[in-house]
């Protein structure tokens, strides 16, 4: 589990587990994810405080944190932030979105947060075309509360919750967000990358500077969906976490563009849909 | 001065309006519906109005507290099970230290209950109704006009406190048409500093602001407190904890300075055979029942709580001084009895009267219920 206690924010305190860069929107306050473990939330942590730097946005941001592991990233990027009840964040930048229509709101979400409790609210985002842009990272398992079984999480999978493995017939079958999301009409824009590899890493890039292009653009709803590891929820050292990811979770979950609306798509009628990504240009294949 | 008949519904919405909301998330429910149909048509006369359903009482409270973060003026209205999803998200605004509107227009309970106007949702309103020991700042207006000025009192309040207020009605409130004047009424805005509007050439703003605090760890605490906390985590920062005893002393000293300052009441008639306690619908009935028992010889006097959070604690204890009795009478089982107990103190009898499954209460059964306890001498708590 992270380490709660260490989130003390030290105005200038440069960290070296944060790596902040001169010109970074990191704060410079030392990562709490489990050290050592490689957690996939430090990395896309920095990513998201380099690309909203590069775009020069920080005056507009307003990011809404989730609960989890995952809400670390509110005291880890120097943007206006707002941490919302577990499940709500979408909710929560509804309201924001709706109150400061020209800012750009982001929420950043695991998968209990997204895909158990807080479904509704993201459906109804996306069923709305509310204007935000989630960033979804899809660990499979419920990481800060001990690894647990999440709605995500794969058949077979053993958690805390599913210590014989997860069983379709008693919890049912992996959800998949990406795929949902893609056929309501209101999503402007969806994609599934992971963050397992450099190119994995720069799709990923890519991905999240569309789903933001798709709200500048008034587009609708956009999700990037970042297949992550958790080896400390896993019990797996970040090695065979890796392995595991690119060996099964990825069979599970495809690396996929779904639907890009940016520039045109009809309204967003869903026949922006356009497939696996190419394999070109930096951008896979992704395994 | 125009008057206009309205509904408690409508006049309430147009109330918020005129108290420069123009933000309202909500989800149908019966008996206040018609506060967000006619927000659905109203707010749109102006440039920045929000108005949205949305998908479940739970994402309405959520929505608000995004835009109470944003600096907006928000509100929701809803009925006991709607206001039961919310709790978390209060919760979550309190702790937050955020200011905004809801509404609660009573129905009957507990459960789905009935659509009927009670008053069964008191302890949920003036406890804590989610986890986590907050309060609301709960006003309960008697009249659709006084419900006009307690809305915008309330907005006024809650960002002076930055604290959800309430307003505590039912469904007979809501649904009875008065006229109603929105003249003069004073709108009092406060200054947001702490918004997230984007960190525009500052540094920036989170909400909440407790858990991520820039004071020193020792700020505002006695060594004690921080010595405890320390002991507790050994060699881990002792931040989390003295932030956490912070905000809760934060909240709880705001609560009595709203005790001390915030604490509304009116007292009718001066009667000294007993006094009455009521507040909102019921109470205007019990203005009436005091002219019954004044027909019968009785001469009592009237007590009503405008807020029942803070709970004007200390008026009511004076205006108890110089009787020998009370008697309460609320639309539920007499939910209110505990505050007036701790307020009058252990000694006084107290009598009670009230019905539960909806309706107005009517004078003459109130009158007669309380004719019949005094003859009685009945106790009920
Ligand atoms: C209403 C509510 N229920 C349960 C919890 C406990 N809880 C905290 S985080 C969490 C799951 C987080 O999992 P995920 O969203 O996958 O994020 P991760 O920790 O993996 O980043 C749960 C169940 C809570 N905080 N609030
Ligand atoms: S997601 Fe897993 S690895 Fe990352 S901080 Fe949480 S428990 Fe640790």
């Amino acid at each position: 589990m992270p380490d709660e206690t260490k989130d003390r924010e030290a105005p200038g305190a440069v960290s070296e587990a944060s790596g902040k860069k001169p010109g970074s929107l990191l704060t410079g306050v030392a990562f709490t994810y489990c050290p050592g473990s490689g957690c996939t939330h430090g990395s896309l942590n920095r990513l998201l405080a380099g690309i909203i730097g590069e775009l020069g946005i920080r005056s507009k941001v307003i990011l809404v944190g989730p609960v989890g592991c995952a809400e670390g990233i509110v005291k880890y990027i120097d943007v206006d932030a707002v941490e919302a009840p577990h499940g709500r964040a979408t909710a929560v930048a509804t309201g924001i979105k709706r109150s400061l229509p020209d800012r750009v709101v982001i929420t950043y979400q695991g998968d209990g947060d997204l895909a158990a409790i807080g479904i509704a609210e993201v459906m109804h985002a996306a069923t709305r075309g509310e204007r935000i842009s989630t960033v979804f990272l899809n660990n499979t398992v419920f990481g800060m509360t001990g690894g647990q079984m999440a709605p995500t999480s794969l058949i077979g999978q053993r958690t805390t919750t599913t210590p014989f493995g997860r069983d379709a017939q008693l919890s049912g079958m992996p959800f998949h967000v990406a795929e949902i999301l893609t056929r309501l009409p209101g999503t402007a824009y969806v994609a599934r990358t992971a963050m397992n590899s450099t190119a994995n890493v720069a799709v990923t890039r890519e991905a999240i500077l569309r789903a933001l292009e798709a709200q500048m653009q008034d587009r609708g709803f956009s999700i990037v969906e970042v297949m992550g590891i958790c080896p400390v929820g896993w019990k797996m050292t970040p090695r065979d976490a890796n392995t595991h990811l690119a060996d099964q979770i990825i069979g599970e979950y495809p690396l996929q563009l779904f639907k890009d609306c940016v520039g045109s798509c009809d309204g967003g009628t869903g026949d922006g849909q356009v497939g696996p990504w190419t394999g070109d240009g930096g951008r896979g294949p992704q395994g | 001065m125009t008057r206009h008949l309205m509904k408690g519904c409508e006049a309430f919405a147009e109330a918020t309006v005129r108290a420069g909301c123009h933000c309202f998330f909500g989800y149908p429910i019966t008996p206040q519906s018609e506060v967000m149909e006619y927000l659905s048509w109203r707010l749109r006369d102006f440039p920045d109005g929000v108005f949205l359903q949305a998908e479940s009482e739970v994402a309405a409270i959520n929505m608000v507290y995004g835009a109470a973060a944003a600096g907006r003026r928000a509100m929701t209205s809803s009925s006991g099970p709607g206001i039961s999803l919310m709790q978390e998200g209060l919760s979550y605004l309190a702790g937050a230290e955020l200011p905004c509107l809801v509404a609660n227009f009573c129905r009957t309970g507990p459960g789905l209950g009935g659509v009927e106007g009670s008053q069964c949702d008191y302890l949920q309103a003036t406890r804590s109704g989610g986890h986590g020991g907050y309060r609301l700042l709960t006003l309960a207006p008697s009249t659709v006009q006084e419900m006009v000025h307690l809305t915008v009192l309330a907005f006024e309040l809650a960002e002076q406190y930055r604290t959800p207020a309430m307003i505590f009605s039912d469904g007979i409130l809501a649904q009875l048409a008065e006229p109603v004047s929105f003249d003069d009424l004073l709108v009092v805005t406060h200054p947001k500093p702490w918004a997230v509007t984007g960190a525009d050439g500052r540094a920036r703003n989170r909400i909440p602001r407790h858990f991520f605090s820039e004071a020193s760890e020792t700020d505002g605490l006695d060594p004690e407190t921080v010595a405890r906390y320390r002991a507790m985590t050994g060699k881990g920062p002792a931040t989390p904890l003295i932030e956490a005893e912070r905000l809760n002393l934060t909240l709880a000293e705001k609560y009595r300075r709203m005790a001390k300052e915030e604490a509304r009441w009116e007292v009718i008639g001066d009667g000294t055979d007993f006094l009455l306690v009521a507040f909102g619908t019921i109470a205007r009935v019990c203005e009436e029942v005091l002219d019954w028992l004044a027909g019968e010889g009785i001469r009592a006097r009237l007590f009503r709580p405008i807020t029942i959070f803070p709970f004007p604690s200390e008026a009511l204890a004076r205006a108890a001084a110089g009787v020998e009795r009370v008697h309460v009478v609320e639309m539920n089982e007499g939910q209110m009895i505990d505050d007036v107990r701790i307020a009058v103190g252990r000694e006084k009898p107290i009598g009670f009267y009230g019905r539960t499954a909806g309706g107005v209460l009517r004078v003459g059964e109130i009158g007669r219920a309380i004719t019949g306890a005094l003859a009685r001498r009945e106790i009920h708590a």
